[in-house]
């Protein structure tokens, strides 16, 4: 029994069935509180037809696609390698050429100008809302935190909380809030962008100097707990922030530079526009950070905090420089999405989103801006086609059951990312060889 | 003596006259804690990381203990002996559902990693994504409302100290707990599991060498901290009901509590675990109950800046 | 007074029962080539460790005399402080940022003292490019300096033992110290490497000014480079003088016989 169970192509087999069974409930039904096993009998039980070609039960199809994973699986172990020799041998040309400068540059060119047309090439109104709220907004969080987690390795999850300080800033800086706002003004969303940030980033250092000689695991519950308490806060302080009612309307900003005059409004796309000039000024400073003196010291720290001190790299001041960094980015994003949305609400606020953010940094590749950014456009994008044109039994929540899966696996099989950062990427492969000294930042063990 | 004066005086003449009846309540909630928090604590014994998904072992506790008393009690008002039948059932079914889920996780989230040497980063998010994926897939499944559970009693008091009525249910996590922790501290000290365990904690790469199955330990480490924690989810589910996302407060103060005690500490677990539930059920007369959470998470805080090795101090091999 | 570059008077080290450094004294001149040598677990990497701000003894005093003549005081110092008042070192196993070239590794090292203005770096001003045309020109010349200038783009991971240790020494230098600490600078590298080392070493001192203190178990190493030794055993100081009389004395000859689990040791000869 033992023999025959430990046999290699019944354990895959097995594995297979169990993950298509797995995914068969996660694309089923979902079940209800009264209900609670509807999701399990509609996930394997439901007659399932595919374009009425043929009616089965679910557990059958996915049997079946069991199956193909199987045979795709036992392939992949034969023929892997050449597979992974011949692509590789047919990327190098490719790869070579877009590490060229000039190609390079005229891709990011393209990039820039299909941004800039976007709204017209996707003329939709449910889109356009998504390439703001969704991904534009998104994209814009995902490139702060990788200046934390992904430059100075740092795992934040409290990251949210930074964007909804920043959000409330606005709405207290526009007198929405039932706190009056400062010299009882009501001032223009715009000039909530220096005061957010100021704030945040003295948010950030003031969390961030204490608790980042924690070890990374600690650090990460400790983030995690204060992005906890700021949404208590925002829920309970009624006479502050207005409890979970959230705020009043908050203003849309008003440009008045010169000749230039512009009133933003409930429309998207002008706020779409607005996010991409900061999106693009935000990009440009952090990939000249990652490149410079701060960025070489943000590697030394990741790598071997110990080495790094003994050349006079004072880690902690780094390490809060990175989570201001972070922190500011969030609280920029928190005002354009504020005086967007009109309100503020707590609910915005939760673990989840954090966890969201922490994804598309993950997904794209950690400390590689290139990589955040598409991977959270990737993620974001197909965020918003499962809303706008949800499968049969998707619900939106289901999003969070997605991401987490999207985690593990990539931990499993690509830890360093869709288009990973060179860097990361040696780090990765050193440690496997036992190289490095990357964990003890982590566990403390010093030498 | 001003206003503030006034508020504090207050305030402690409702402590001194709820004083009894809220220690109770914190006794209970603190061996909860510490069933959680010897999970925390064996897995970061024999791992040295954090096990980010253990608040998901506790719910699959929970919902386990749901499903399996919503089919024994149904609409019925069990008897006195099917009660403790029924507890004793719920505790096993709870228990073993958090033993299953803790296996999967190994196996899936962590297996994997170890044995690429990948860095601790690396197992904290897989960690972070199980958790993620397994309280939403809950949510998906059992819908996302709070559901209360069968009961197999009338949670009448059953005795009274200093005037304080202590309710069935609290007897029962009472019983429960000590039966449990006391098992589980015999089990670490005197078993050859127990040994194992220790030496993986001291030294793995010794304890290799000395012919533990280091595989193996991790494994059972897993099953035993998981079993605790699902039993755990559902005694609290009993009184609270379950929901999707019931792991996640309870489980963050259950590592408060492996912080508090020493994480690696099995003892300094239970008793940071009871000192936790005590102390956070007696500031309730303080502090608005909104605010409570912010109280542990303030405790974690303080001791992680100012005692990082905890009151009793870490090592699982040593202590224990 | 001040032609001490290191005073160490009296310092005990503890961790937890364990007495790893136990009323050590010890004095370098400035300029002067001191080696500390003694059996594994002697005390030498927690005596490095005290010196450079890493272990925080329990007793005693650590004095450092920087280049303006100031004495600075090591215990309760951070170890990036340390590092910047002037007191660089190399590290028993071997630590590189592995992942990035020799040249960002020795970089690294250069610029580490400069300001860090957050701002100059995003923006990139004159003043920024100034000092990194200043910090690519220092790297350049010690990666010539200590013959690494071949390997400049090559990560270092993939270095060689020897390699490896010049490029920590490189590092070191980088960071424009008056001491250099060096922990078992010749463990893992073979008979040329050893030789080419000692000369390396030596050209620090001579060509550089920086004064050294090594660690090492290699004999022929120290003989020929250590101007004066310091014999550690059991975390106390047995011995100290010349290499000759060290060579000579009862007592050291007895602790590196007695000590039998460490093959690495010949007896000094
Ligand atoms: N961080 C530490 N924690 C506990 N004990 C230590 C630590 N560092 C060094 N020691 C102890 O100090 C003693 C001396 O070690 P070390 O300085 O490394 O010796 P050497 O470098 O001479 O071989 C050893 O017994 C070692 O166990
Ligand atoms: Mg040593």
């Amino acid at each position: 029994m033992q023999t025959f169970l430990r046999n290699p192509h019944l354990r895959r087999f097995g594995i297979s069935f169990l993950v298509m069974e797995l995914v068969a409930l996660m694309t089923g039904p979902p079940g209800s509180t009264q209900t609670p096993t509807a999701g399990f009998r509609g996930s394997f039980f439901e007659a399932s037809s595919f374009y009425g070609l043929f009616r089965t039960q679910r557990w059958v199809v996915f049997l079946a696609l069991a199956v193909v994973v199987f045979a795709i699986w036992s392939g992949w172990l034969t023929q892997g390698s050449v597979i992974r020799t011949t692509t590789s041998k047919a990327l190098t040309y490719p790869r070579a050429v877009t590490q060229r400068k000039p190609v390079r540059w005229s891709l990011l060119g393209v990039a820039l100008i299909v941004a800039l047309l976007l709204p017209r090439i996707v003329d939709d109104a449910f889109w356009h809302s998504a390439m703001t709220e969704q991904i534009g907004v998104f994209v814009l969080l995902a490139t702060g935190l990788n200046v934390v987690v992904g430059f100075a390795g740092l795992l934040d999850l409290g990251y949210v909380a930074f964007y909804a300080i920043g959000a409330y800033t606005t709405a207290w800086i526009t007198g929405s809030l039932p706190t009056p706002a400062p010299f009882h003004g009501h001032f223009d969303p715009f000039v909530a962008i220096p005061v957010a940030i100021v704030i945040v980033m003295v948010a950030g250092i003031l969390l961030g100097a204490p608790t980042l000689r924690l070890r990374g695991d600690y650090l990460a519950i400790v983030t995690l707990g204060f992005g906890e308490i700021v949404t208590i806060f925002a829920n309970n302080l009624y006479g502050i922030t207005g409890g979970s009612q959230g705020s009043g309307p908050i203003p849309h900003p008003v440009l008045h530079v010169g000749p230039l005059h512009y009133v933003w409004s409930l429309k998207p796309v002008p706020y779409y526009y607005l996010l991409l000039v900061f999106l693009v000024i935000f990009l440009i400073a952090f990939s000249l950070l990652e490149h410079s003196r701060i960025g070489r010291a943000w590697t030394a720290i990741r790598e071997d905090e110990v080495a790094a001190e003994s050349v006079g790299i004072n880690p902690l001041k780094y390490k809060v420089m990175a989570f201001a960094i972070g922190a500011s980015t969030a609280g920029f994003a928190g005002v354009v999405t504020a005086s967007q949305s009109n309100n503020v609400f707590p609910s915005s606020f939760t673990l989840q989103s954090s966890i969201n953010i922490l994804v598309l940094v993950i997904f794209g590749g950690m400390g590689s801006i290139f990589g955040v950014v598409v991977g959270a456009i990737i993620i974001q994008v197909a965020y918003s086609y499962l809303l706008h044109t949800p499968p049969q039994g998707y619900q939106s929540a289901d999003l969070y059951m997605y991401l987490g899966a999207l985690l593990v696996l990539m931990m499993i099989f690509r830890p360093s990312g869709l288009i990973p950062s060179r860097r990361r990427q040696r780090e990765m492969v050193l440690s496997k060889a036992g190289e490095g000294h990357m964990d003890e930042v982590l566990t403390g063990d010093t030498p | 003596m001003g206003a503030f004066g006034h508020y504090l005086s207050g305030h402690f003449a409702t402590f001194r006259l709820e004083f009894w009846s809220l220690f109770v309540g914190g006794v209970a909630n603190g061996f909860l804690y510490g069933m959680i928090a010897v999970g925390y604590t064996l897995v970061y014994g024999v791992l040295r990381l954090i096990n980010f998904a253990h608040s998901e072992i506790f719910m699959s506790g929970g919902f386990a203990g749901y499903f399996v008393m919503k089919a024994l009690i149904g609409n019925s008002v069990p008897s006195g002996a099917a009660t403790v039948f029924l507890i004793i059932v719920g505790i096993v079914v709870g228990g073993t559902a958090g033993a299953l889920v803790a296996t999967l996780l190994e196996r899936v989230a962590y297996r994997p990693l170890r044995r690429r040497n990948a860095p601790k980063l690396a197992y904290l998010i897989s960690a972070i994504g199980a958790s993620y994926f397994l309280f939403n897939l809950a949510g998906k499944e059992f819908g996302r409302y709070s559901i209360s559970m069968p009961q197999p009693y009338i949670n009448h008091p059953v005795f009274h100290i200093f005037g304080a009525a202590v309710q069935l249910y609290y007897v029962v996590i009472f019983i429960a707990g000590v039966v449990m922790l006391f098992a589980l501290d015999r089990v670490v000290a005197t078993t050859k599991l127990g040994r194992s365990i220790r030496a993986v904690a001291q030294d793995a790469e010794t304890a290799s060498l000395m012919g533990v199955n280091i595989d193996r330990t991790i494994a059972l480490t897993f099953i035993v901290g998981g079993a605790l924690g699902g039993a755990a989810g559902f005694l609290f589910g009993l009184g609270t009901g379950v929901v999707y996302t019931m792991g996640f407060v309870p489980a963050l103060k259950a590592f408060t509590a492996a912080v508090l005690g020493g994480i690696g500490n099995l003892r300094g677990a239970m008793i940071g675990g009871l000192l936790l539930g005590v102390v956070e059920s007696l500031s309730v007369v303080f502090v608005q109950a909104a605010y409570i959470d912010v109280i542990a998470f303030g405790i974690l805080v303080a001791v992680l800046l100012f005692r990082p090795t905890g009151i009793l101090g870490e090592r699982l091999g040593r202590a224990a | 007074m001040s032609d001490l570059i290191f005073n160490v008077d009296s310092v005990t080290l503890r961790f937890g029962g364990v007495v790893s450094l136990n009323d050590v004294s010890l004095h370098q001149k400035r300029g002067e080539i001191l080696a500390v040598i003694g059996p594994n677990g002697a005390g030498k990497t927690s005596l490095f460790n005290s010196l450079t701000g890493v272990y925080q003894p329990q007793e005693g005093s650590i004095f450092f005399t920087n280049r303006e003549g100031k004495v600075i005081s090591i215990i309760g110092k951070k170890a990036h402080r340390v590092a910047s008042a002037g007191v660089a070192r190399t590290f028993q196993a071997s630590r590189m940022f592995s992942a990035l070239t020799t040249f960002e590794n020795v970089k690294i090292g250069a610029e580490s003292h400069r300001g860090i203005g957050v701002i100059g770096a995003m923006v990139k001003g004159p003043r920024t490019r100034r000092g990194e045309r200043h910090s690519d020109e220092r790297t350049e010349e010690l990666l010539k300096f200590v013959g690494l200038y071949d390997k400049a783009n090559v990560i270092s991971s993939s270095l060689s033992y020897g390699d490896r240790r010049r490029l920590e020494i490189a590092r070191g230098l980088a960071t424009d110290p008056q001491v250099l600490l060096l922990d078992e600078p010749a463990a893992g590298t073979n008979p040329a490497e050893k030789i080419q080392l000692t000369e390396l070493i030596r050209k620090v001192r001579d060509e550089m000014g920086v004064s050294i203190l090594l660690i090492e178990h290699d004999m022929k190493l120290v003989m020929a480079l250590a101007e004066r030794l310091y014999v550690l055993n059991f975390g106390s100081v047995i011995a100290e003088g010349s290499p000759e009389a060290i060579r000579s004395n009862p007592v050291v000859i007895e602790a590196y016989l007695g000590s039998s689990d460490d093959e690495s040791e010949k007896s000094p000869s």
